[in-house]
């Protein structure tokens, strides 16, 4: 299969992967070295993890980004998926294109916009910033995300399924909840994984709606990089690396479940 | 139709979401954009209070300031901050289509058994942090950086290339972290082609350029319009890789607009500032609505 023109699209792959991928394998190489610039290797070293356990700041501040993450992922997924089964079963509403734009659109405008906004309307009522505010923020990026990922699951869903399950006297919500959640449940698990690691990563929001005691990891680690490059930032970002690909591998996993289902539907 | 109240449930729970923390807000930030600004916490004095009743609502569109505007307007940085950003994405978004393009090609004419592991390949690194992945490029591309080592050794430069803090590693940014965005429509469109149509323009006589040129590259159109919008639109508003990479005199209004908001308090004119950047977006933005592009890695 690589013959003929094969060559040149072997190495436009090899060269496209190594551009991606090559950042990253330096970044986690040199959390490992033991001297602190980072063009001379001075020997493998975990020092750096050490020192980063031992700052308090950025234990605490991984904490709080693992709790947001947590539960505006839990709030993401259910919303998000309440709003793929609206768009994907609901032909005709009132407000219909909106509900479609206003969900398309979080996923490319730049975060300044919605990061600013948020903040404006929490000002505006009130609401006093801090992890509460965070976690509003980032469920409403990720659901628009979760909706996109589980409308195409469950506009795949067979409907002589569910029409099944009403002949047989299912209501539409015990259809919905005993026929169409479990068909899209892979896609479901997976926008919960992908909600999960937007907010963990996400700097621009979090910035916006925090408040005093509620700076996220992200945070921690801009600003200390504005201040120069450091082994101790690589070796937090190895592990948040470390983390995602552990999110990655189940959302692998997830994926396979699915199409794996799908062959048996 | 009739819906029974949990399919009711289903509908407004999302959709009164999005009304109150995605739309109101937008309206909050036209709100203040009309204001004036003000020594004050919050800093800028309201307009439209509902709670002094209709009447007064419209007694007050009169008062309405445009001040925030007219400095816009006024103020050369805002003007040059724009005209900046929509170079920037848009001369990186040319940059990331001829980077993704080759690897989407590779990946669509792959044996069938590899492609899905590709796909997965090419999308990961979006899973990853964006803050990092801006940061890695920090050491790379510093003056005494790694790129610049490796060079030198190589013996291709004899003095270090100054890439770090120019336009130049702000485009390096962006292509590097929107790359999947451009991949996988590209990937998806390239993929969907039907190989039958390069046999019959073998058959009549066309070379492998003539089949690229006049079969594959136009069937991938979509797939072309799709990635662009797909890192156009993001890469205007850019706060972190002008922040981390970009000089002292990279301009891009995500960033002048921070330090308006964040340094110099001034909340109108960074409402303004953003109303006006959703303005520039707003036609990319409309067709992008219209493709009903799902592909996002």
């Amino acid at each position: 299969m690589w013959r003929g023109t094969g060559a040149f699209r072997l190495t436009s792959l090899l060269f496209g992967f190594a551009f991606l991928y090559a950042p990253i394998v330096v970044l986690v190489v040199y959390s490992f070295n033991a001297s602190r610039l980072v063009t001379v290797w001075g020997g493998f070293s975990t020092r750096w993890y050490s020192a980063l356990f031992a700052d308090a700041q950025i234990v605490s501040s991984a904490w709080i980004s693992l709790r947001v993450a947590f539960l505006s992922a839990l709030i993401a997924t259910v919303l998000g998926a309440c709003a793929a089964v609206a768009l994907a079963r609901f032909e005709r509403f009132s407000g219909r294109g909106l509900f479609a734009a206003m969900i398309m659109a979080p996923l490319v405008m730049p975060e300044v916009i919605t990061g600013l906004s948020l903040l404006l309307l929490f000002v505006a009522l009130d609401i006093p910033r801090g992890l509460g505010t965070v976690i509003l923020g980032h469920a409403t990026m990720g659901m628009c995300f979760v909706a996109v990922l589980v409308r195409e699951r469950v506009e795949g869903v067979d409907r002589a399924l569910e029409e099944a399950a009403m002949d047989l006297g299912a209501s539409p919500a015990q259809t919905l909840l005993r026929v169409t959640v479990p068909l899209a449940a892979p896609a479901i698990i997976s926008g919960y994984l992908l909600a999960f690691t937007l907010s963990l990563d996400d700097f621009v929001i979090a910035s916006f709606t925090s408040g005093p005691g509620s700076t996220t990891l992200p945070m921690r680690i801009f600003s200390a990089v504005r201040l120069g490059v450091s082994p101790e930032i690589n070796a937090a970002a190895t592990l948040l690396i470390g983390v995602v690909a552990l999110c990655l591998a189940l959302y692998g996993a997830a994926h396979v479940l699915m199409q794996e289902r799908t062959k048996k539907g | 139709m009739r819906r029974s109240w949990p399919e009711k449930l289903i509908l407004t729970a999302p959709f009164g979401w999005m009304i109150a923390l995605f739309l109101a807000p937008l309206a909050i930030v036209v709100k203040i954009s009309l204001s004036q600004s003000a020594l004050a916490q919050p800093p800028y004095t309201p307009v439209f209070d509902l709670s002094s009743g209709f009447a007064a609502f419209f007694a007050r569109v009169g008062e309405l300031s445009f001040a925030a505007y007219a400095s816009l307007a006024d103020d050369n940085l805002y003007m040059d901050s724009y005209l900046s950003s929509l170079r920037l994405a848009g001369l990186a978004t040319v940059l990331t289509l001829l980077v993704a393009y080759p690897m989407a090609y590779g990946m669509a004419r792959a044996p069938a058994r590899y492609r899905p592991f590709l796909v997965v390949m090419a999308v990961a690194p979006f899973w990853t942090s964006f803050l990092i992945r801006v940061y890695a490029w920090i050491a790379i591309l510093k003056d005494e950086g790694l790129l610049n080592h490796v060079l030198i050794a190589l013996g291709i430069i004899s003095e270090p290339l100054h890439i770090f803090g120019t336009d130049w590693a702000v485009m390096i940014g962006i292509v590097y972290s929107y790359l999947p965005f451009m991949i996988l429509p590209l990937y998806n469109s390239l993929a969907r082609q039907d190989p039958a149509l390069l046999e019959a323009a073998a058959d009549l006589g066309a070379g492998s350029l003539a089949r690229f040129w006049l079969v594959t590259a136009p069937l991938s159109l979509g797939g072309v319009i799709a990635g662009a919008l797909m890192v156009f639109i993001p890469a205007v508003g850019e706060f972190v890789i002008p922040d981390l990479l970009g000089g002292s005199d990279t301009l891009m209004i995500g960033h002048t607009m921070w330090t308006e908001f964040f340094d110099n308090r001034d909340w109108p004119t960074a409402s303004a500032a953003t109303m006006v950047l959703l303005a520039l977006i707003l036609v990319p933005l409309a067709i992008y609505d219209r493709l009903r592009i799902r592909e996002f890695p």
